[in-house]
């Protein structure tokens, strides 16, 4: 077990893990309490650009397919709270957090879904930009945390593929449904770039957390990583990546790519406009309508320990 | 003889970085020794790092009786595993 600073850089420094019951500096426990939240956040509120779509989703299949993934969704929140738990914080208090703006969730799902190719190109483009962030965080310095990483990236997996599908089949259809597959990766491209964070050079906990293990690339390293697994993917797509900087850069072995906007990004992140209040709106009607069936089920458990007793 | 002690399940961390892993039970009067008789009986060739034991009685498990009812409606739900996607083979590694 851990009682100091030292012992805890020691096991930090043998790339080893960090457990629930070991002494660990306050910064390190506060930086994992407010990413793991956010990270939680992210997943419950990532259920609402898809879940509008599960009415409309074009076939029962589809259907199935995309009320699969929303659940997967709804299970990666709560694996994460209960990470969050293991830092003795409570669950009912940090979705307080995200219901007050007190605490964010990943701006990417302030962006509409106007489309069923938006569905496709969230499963195939945000999720492949998580799951660029989210293989490594498999390797976090905080056990508890990389495990349920581990459990999320085996379930995410066919998220990507599905979403890919999508875009597949919509791209190789009618002209209009071609357009239509256009259209969603137009808007879904940037905010994708933009999923990885601030430029290193604007990071501000970019430095401390990689010598902590709680990440292992930089923000540009997993953005240049992202637009070179995507842009091959697109052309097999038949679809234009929209960025007329992008150029294959043979001595470098990697795609340069242009600049996104990040004003756009700050706007974002800040939660201005009608979407960001729809998200946190459409969180606390759930929240609060299901009160009475916590209620009930408290209710249930108490009358039973009476007759018991 | 009965002794009478309470049965205590043990679960135990291998290394840091693992989950604690069921292991076995052991009978004993409390937690405390408990713990000893665990770490007496599973961890003589250094199996763990940390060890937890939880009255069994405070165990709520599943009924046999209920288990194609609790797990068989995952079954031929195919599409939740990546392999139900067909995808071209220069993207297959996706």
């Amino acid at each position: 077990m851990i009682r100091n600073e030292d012992q805890f850089d020691a096991v930090i420094e043998a790339d080893q893990r960090i457990e629930s019951d070991d002494w660990m500096p306050e910064e390190y426990r506060k930086t994992l309490v407010r990413q793991i939240a956010q990270h939680a956040h992210s997943e419950i509120i990532g259920m609402q650009p898809e879940g509008a779509w599960i009415t409309r989703a074009p076939s029962l299949r589809r259907k199935a397919i995309l009320t699969a993934k929303v659940q997967d969704e709804a299970g990666h929140g709560l694996y994460l709270y209960g990470a969050a738990e293991t830092l003795g914080v409570d669950r009912g208090d940090l979705l307080d957090l995200l219901h007050t703006k007190k605490q964010k969730y990943s701006s990417i799902f302030n962006y509409p879904t106007p489309t069923w190719a938006d569905v496709g190109a969230i499963g195939w483009l945000v999720d492949g930009a998580a799951i660029m962030n989210q293989v490594p965080l498999c390797r976090c310095s905080y056990g508890p945390y990389g495990r349920a990483m581990v459990r999320i990236c085996k379930e995410e997996s066919f998220h990507q593929r599905q979403g890919f599908q999508i875009m597949l089949t919509l791209a190789q259809g009618t002209d209009a449904q071609h357009q239509m597959a256009q259209e969603a990766l137009n808007r879904w491209w940037w905010p994708s770039i933009m999923m990885f964070g601030p430029p290193d050079t604007e990071s501000v906990h970019n430095a401390r957390n990689m010598a902590w293990g709680i990440k292992r690339y930089t923000n540009d390293e997993l953005r240049q990583n992202f637009v070179d697994a995507s842009v091959p993917q697109a052309e097999v797509l038949g679809l234009t990546v929209p960025d007329s900087d992008l150029v294959w850069n043979e001595e470098r072995g990697h795609y340069d790519f242009g600049e996104p906007d990040w004003e756009e990004f700050a706007r974002m992140v800040r939660g201005e406009g009608e979407m960001p209040a729809e998200r946190i709106r459409t969180r606390l009607d759930a929240h609060n309508g299901g009160a009475w069936v916590r209620e009930a089920a408290e209710a249930y458990a108490a009358k039973h320990e009476e007759i018991a007793a | 003889m009965s002794t009478g002690w309470p049965l205590w399940e043990v679960f135990v961390r291998a290394r840091r970085g693992v989950n604690h892993v069921h292991f076995g039970s052991v009978h004993a009067a409390d937690g405390e020794t408990a713990l000893q008789a665990a770490r007496d009986l599973f961890t003589r060739r250094q199996e763990g790092v940390s060890m937890w034991v939880v009255k069994s009685t405070d165990v709520v498990a599943s009924d046999p009786d209920d288990e194609g009812e609790l797990f068989d409606p995952a079954e031929g739900k195919d599409y939740r595993f990546p392999t139900d996607y067909e995808l071209p083979a220069e993207v297959d590694h996706m």
